[in-house]
């Protein structure tokens, strides 16, 4: 009888690892978010503040306003939305079986921008009831239905009897953008100048214009999305082996893949409502904590969830300081440090993906 | 018990299954055998509820279609053809992947025991997209192992089913894999499985079921199914059905020209 000590038996245990990665990745997010509360064009201190704040001390209006209005708001539309980005993009990986599967590559951010745009343009044409229900929610809303509607379409096109197909998926991702952009770009030719003012805001894909109202309004959203993602783990780890065997296994396939899909399109539709199209977080997060500590999406989705918040943080921190007073868009940061990870990635999986 | 009545099944334009019956005894090891596109693959899947199909399907006594998934997974593991795994998983993950469903988690040894099993003791801590076709395949059978570990509960028999699990293997580990789906018979347990080597099946099943064109052509023992007259009209082709003084059984196909010689 062969005893296992619990040295050989971690040797193929990642999951020690994964959890050390958690508290790790916890550890790294608030430091990333106390550096983001800190930087700003304005000289503003949150600990003087906070300080003062605490002890009693008048706080100038200046200081309030850049601290609780600025940079709060700021910090946490950028957890929430690189959270949410980096989610996704692990759920999406998990349901197409295949690590390239990202919302925006495979054109679910440009249906969600669709329906963002859709919400902008032809709000106006909504029953005047329903139009004052949605309120703020309308724009997140609309645009959770553009990413639900791109990701049912997609996996209709990419999975053929329980197989997805790496090369219809990327291409027929191709196409679903294609066509969202066109649309939405007939919806900017329809309107008009107030409508226009609106859609450069919206599409400036930045954290910049951050504030507690927009927060709240696609908060929710996301805040759903990354609470029941987790709950996804189990069946992503199951549904590796493809579907029939997902189902030999005891998964409930079908409804595994509705709901993941509308996770998926919640975040996405969501961040992508709040914050434009922001790149390549949804690949590289997953894809890092892979290698780090194994596929495993019981600890895979909550590791991505805090690294994604942490990494926008961090390049919001850096588009704020690279051309200070002024900043870089938060795109270009993201495409700049993820467009090479990306390539990388692809490299290391020529062989593997048989394109 | 596990039976199945008039099962016709339909994918796209095609009838692929024309009233099929079925049994299955625990206990026993039952074998599908039969030509290419025959319809031994989707006899199974029809047996584990893979497909939607007219007729019906009784797996101990309870409706098939009335089991939940997760249910139904702690009483039958199946082992496909050939199984892709997404992300670079180690073999231990893989086959705890099998004890999902949380029935059989108790025994944390599993993992290793069912490695044992099927020869890869020692392989946990290495990638599976790293291994060989056979090792790959043994490693999904010991993920299955682990599901259903024990060949019956309370009473209850547990089943395996497989999808020619000695397809991509040598002769040795035929035998090996052959063995414990044997050995799982013995201690009560279920065993169907889609075979295309005639040979093994003889020396290991104590049921067959010869499938031609999408119909049962014959159904019972080895002794009863295996008759040349049979088995070269199921596979078109001259097989003779030899039984040595020594004991056993061995099959073997002759050229065309000999059966006119005679």
């Amino acid at each position: 009888m062969v005893v296992i000590s619990p040295d050989t038996a971690a040797a193929w245990d990642r999951a020690l690892l994964a959890r050390r990665t958690t508290v790790l990745l916890a550890l790294v997010l608030l430091t990333v978010a106390a550096c983001s509360l800190t930087t700003g064009a304005a000289g503003t201190s949150p600990w003087t503040v906070l300080a003062d704040l605490l002890a009693g001390r008048e706080v100038t209006v200046a200081d309030r306003v850049v601290l609780f209005e600025i940079r709060l708001p700021r910090l946490a539309m950028g957890a929430l939305v690189g959270a949410s980005l980096a989610v996704s993009g692990a759920v999406m990986q998990g349901l197409f079986r295949n690590p390239l599967a990202d919302p925006g590559l495979v054109g679910v951010s440009a249906g969600a921008g669709l329906g963002a745009i859709s919400a902008i343009v032809l709000g106006g044409f909504l029953p005047a009831g329903l139009a004052a229900a949605l309120g703020y929610y309308a724009v997140p809303v609309a645009a959770f239905l553009g990413g639900w509607a791109s990701t049912l379409v997609l996996y209709g096109i990419a999975t053929r009897r329980g197989r997805t197909s790496v090369a219809t998926m990327l291409l027929g991702g191709i196409a679903l953008g294609a066509l969202a952009g066109a649309l939405s770009g007939i919806l900017v030719y329809m309107a008009d100048d107030a409508q226009l003012r609106d859609l450069t805001f919206w599409g400036l894909g930045s954290l910049a214009g951050a504030t507690w109202t927009k927060l709240a309004a696609a908060a929710p959203l996301m805040c759903l999305a990354l609470l029941y993602a987790p709950t996804l783990a189990r069946g992503l780890n199951g549904l590796a082996l493809g579907e029939a065997a997902a189902f030999h296994i005891g998964i409930p396939v079908q409804r595994l893949k509705t709901v993941a899909i509308l996770t998926v399109a919640g975040a996405t539709g969501a961040a992508v409502a709040v914050s434009g199209g922001i790149g390549f977080i949804g690949i590289v997060v997953p894809h890092l904590l892979r290698l780090a500590t194994g596929p495993d999406h019981r600890y895979l989705l909550v590791n991505a969830a805090l690294l994604g918040a942490a990494l926008l943080i961090l390049a919001d921190v850096i588009a704020r300081i690279v051309i200070a007073p002024a900043e870089l868009p938060i795109g270009i940061v993201t495409a700049v440090l993820g467009g090479p990870v990306f390539l990388w990635i692809l490299l290391r999986q020529r062989g593997v993906l048989d394109l | 018990m596990l039976e199945a009545t008039d099962i016709t099944v339909r994918l796209g334009r095609r009838e692929i299954l024309h009233g099929v019956d079925f049994r299955a005894r625990p206990g026993e090891l039952t074998a599908i055998v039969g030509p290419n596109g025959s319809g031994k693959t989707t006899l199974l899947r029809a047996l584990t509820g893979d497909l939607s199909q007219d007729g019906r399907v009784r797996l101990n006594g309870q409706d098939l279609s009335s089991l939940r998934p997760w249910v139904l997974a702690g009483l039958r593991g199946v082992l496909p053809q050939a199984t892709p795994l997404a992300f670079p998983f180690t073999v231990a993950e893989v086959v705890r992947l099998g004890l999902m469903g949380g029935i059989e988690a108790a025994e944390a040894d599993l993992v290793p025991k069912a490695l044992a099993r099927v020869g890869l003791a020692g392989f946990e801590g290495s990638y599976f997209q790293e291994l060989s076709g056979g090792e790959q395949q043994r490693v999904q059978l010991a993920r299955v192992l682990a599901q259903v570990w024990r060949p019956t509960a309370n009473g209850c028999p547990h089943w395996l089913f497989l999808d020619e699990p000695v397809s991509s293997l040598d002769i040795g580990h035929q035998l090996q894999v052959m063995r414990v789906a044997r050995d799982y018979a013995d201690q009560g347990g279920g065993v169907v499985t889609v075979m295309h080597d005639l040979n093994l099946t003889a020396m290991f099943a104590d049921r067959v079921t010869l499938l031609a064109e999408g119909r049962v052509l014959a159904q019972g023992t080895p002794a009863d199914v295996f008759r040349d007259e049979a088995l070269s009209r199921a596979y078109r082709c001259p097989i003779r059905v030899n039984t040595p003084p020594e004991g056993g059984t061995y099959l073997l196909p002759h050229a065309a020209g000999q059966v006119a010689a005679e």
